[in-house]
């Protein structure tokens, strides 16, 4: 079911709040529209999900609400600030996003330190080193990491630097693209917990990316699952717990993520 | 009793480093038929590193007091023995068809020159359409002329399976065949898999670091911890495996339907680095 659009003003609970997002790349013949007409609200302290394929829009959605991607339509507002095309500096304050892929995240010529001052560098913020050193305790390294380079760090750390990255700023929003796709399930399951507990301990609201329907079952309290760049269905996570999906698509989601089922493979759809 | 397939007693591989000897392979010791046998294990463990000696691919030194395929011992072969084996017999599928295939290449061209010395002609490229409809790719023939780049995903690693299987190998090498595809699309892709090694008779290593997919997927277990084989497992009983490393990444693995308050993590114990016993010499 596609939720129709909601036409109630944003509430004030609301720390991001998307209505009618359209993305579409190319012109003419070219153009195709990678998402369509996309709402969801996500409240504040609350960890929402985007789970679809490739090609889903899922990552583009992110892409727009972190300022990435300049030309969309539609309304996006972000601690009850309507976003514009071109972001403020205080926009970055609010807004810091994680990359799915910690090898490719990290500049590999700079320090941890380097890495993580920048940011404060380039808001102004004074008393890097404590601010350095405080982040790296919050998300459990340790200031014995400071001086390293990201070669030197297993892809769990980095994806550590990166996520006190982008907590030094000291944001309301953080948001998640696949942070744990190319992690082993042991050192997955590490920087979930530490996921959980920053949100806990520092307020966050979250918004993941994520192709693994039991990556966000653990992590999210409502979920939106999308389809060639439309939302089908929006559930809480009783609702996935249950296993109580009714978009066909998100029943076979569910199916393909209990493993390998020869019979059920053969009974599976295009969508 | 038939002879199996593949042997392996005491596989070692060591890479030379600036800072010593690094060895990434210890005392791997299994055997194997025509069956689905998947080797799990966490990044670094040694399980591509162990099934490219099996190749003669890896770069670091290999030992071994047996490595033998279908009786023969593919130790110490010259590099004109390898190419006789080497996508003909044993072949191998890699992880991920952006860069494995040769992007600048059609795939009708890629397919004619796996099989270039088995087909020629007319029939290589009747050989090469019929492959192509065995992975159950719908239009072959403009797949047939397709670039690499033209592909999807899905598409692109049936490609690469059609060309790993047209000269009929006896042995399939998978190394993460689907981790770069969609669940759903892994699943067909796997399904393609199983289908064609069950009917041709070949056996098939997975590798693999996915214990769910692995056990329902597979028939037997190998889970490698630091270049050892900690414990073989029954895939069917994956779940009730008894080493405490096996239990210890299943437990990590976030459960659809019990959201917990932590996920487990993992505690290594440093006794599972230990040397365990060499497996007894055969010969």
């Amino acid at each position: 079911m596609i939720p129709a659009n909601d036409p109630r003003a944003i509430d004030d609970d609301a720390m991001i709040a998307v209505r009618d997002l359209t993305v579409s790349f190319g012109t003419g013949k070219q153009e195709v529209a990678a998402v369509k007409q996309v709402s969801f609200q996500v409240d504040k302290g609350e960890s929402f999900g985007l789970v679809g394929e490739s090609g889903s829009g899922k990552s583009t959605v992110l892409r727009v609400l972190a300022g990435l991607n300049p030309t969309w339509q539609g309304k996006v507002v972000i601690a009850r600030h309507s976003l514009a095309a071109r972001r403020g500096k205080n926009f970055f304050k609010t807004v810091q996003m994680v990359f799915q892929d910690p090898y490719g995240s990290l500049h590999p010529k700079h320090t941890v330190d380097r890495i993580l001052s920048e940011p404060l560098a380039v808001h102004g913020i004074k008393d890097a080193e404590s601010k350095v050193r405080a982040v790296l305790d919050q998300v459990q390294l340790g200031s014995s990491f400071r001086f390293r380079y990201p070669h030197q760090l297993s892809g769990g750390q980095r994806q550590r630097v990166a996520i006190a990255r982008a907590l030094i700023l000291r944001p309301q929003v953080v948001l998640l693209d696949e942070p744990t796709s190319a992690l082993d399930v042991s050192i997955q399951a590490e920087i979930l917990n530490l996921l959980a507990e920053l949100r806990r301990d520092l307020g966050l609201t979250y918004l993941l990316v994520s192709h693994d329907l039991a990556v966000v079952g653990q992590m999210c309290s409502r979920l939106a699952l999308m389809r060639k760049g439309e939302i089908v269905e929006l559930a809480d996570a009783a609702q996935l717990a249950a296993g109580n999906l009714t978009h066909p698509y998100s029943r076979q989601l569910l199916v393909a993520s209990k493993g390998y089922d020869r019979a059920a493979i053969d009974a599976f759809a295009d969508f | 009793m038939t002879m199996p397939l593949l042997q392996v007693e005491n596989l070692n591989i060591r890479f030379d480093t600036p800072t010593g000897v690094s060895h990434v392979v210890r005392n791997m010791s299994f055997s194997m038929g025509r069956e689905k046998l998947a080797i799990v294990g966490e990044s670094g463990s040694g399980k591509s590193q162990s099934v490219r000696a099996i190749l003669g691919l890896t770069p670091g030194k290999v030992t071994a007091d047996r490595l033998d395929f279908d009786g023969k011992s593919l130790l110490g072969l010259t590099a004109a023995q390898w190419r006789a084996i080497r996508g003909k017999r044993i072949a191998m599928v890699m992880q991920d068809p952006k860069y494995s295939l040769n992007p600048v290449m059609r795939i009708g061209d890629q397919l004619l020159e796996a099989c270039r010395d088995r087909y020629r002609g007319k029939e290589a490229k009747a050989r090469s359409m019929e492959m192509l409809e065995a992975v159950r790719i719908r239009d072959p023939e403009r797949v047939y002329l397709a670039w690499p780049h033209e592909l999807s995903g899905g598409m692109g690693q049936r490609a690469m399976i059609a060309m790993m299987l047209i000269t009929e190998p006896e042995l399939l090498i998978a190394d993460e065949p689907t981790s770069a595809l969609d669940v759903t699309v892994r699943l067909q892709v796997l399904a393609i898999l199983d289908d064609l090694v069950r009917k041709r008779d070949m056996g098939l290593i997975f590798i693999s670091h996915d214990l769910n997919l692995v056990a329902s997927f597979c028939d037997r277990v190998l889970v490698m911890y630091a270049g050892q084989i900690m414990e073989e497992v029954n895939a069917k009983h994956l779940h009730q495996a008894q080493h405490p490393y096996t239990k210890g990444l299943l437990a990590c693995l976030p459960e659809l339907g019990k959201p917990m308050e932590a996920l487990r993590t993992l505690a290594r114990d440093p006794a599972w680095k230990k040397p365990l016993p060499q497996h007894p010499v055969t010969r």
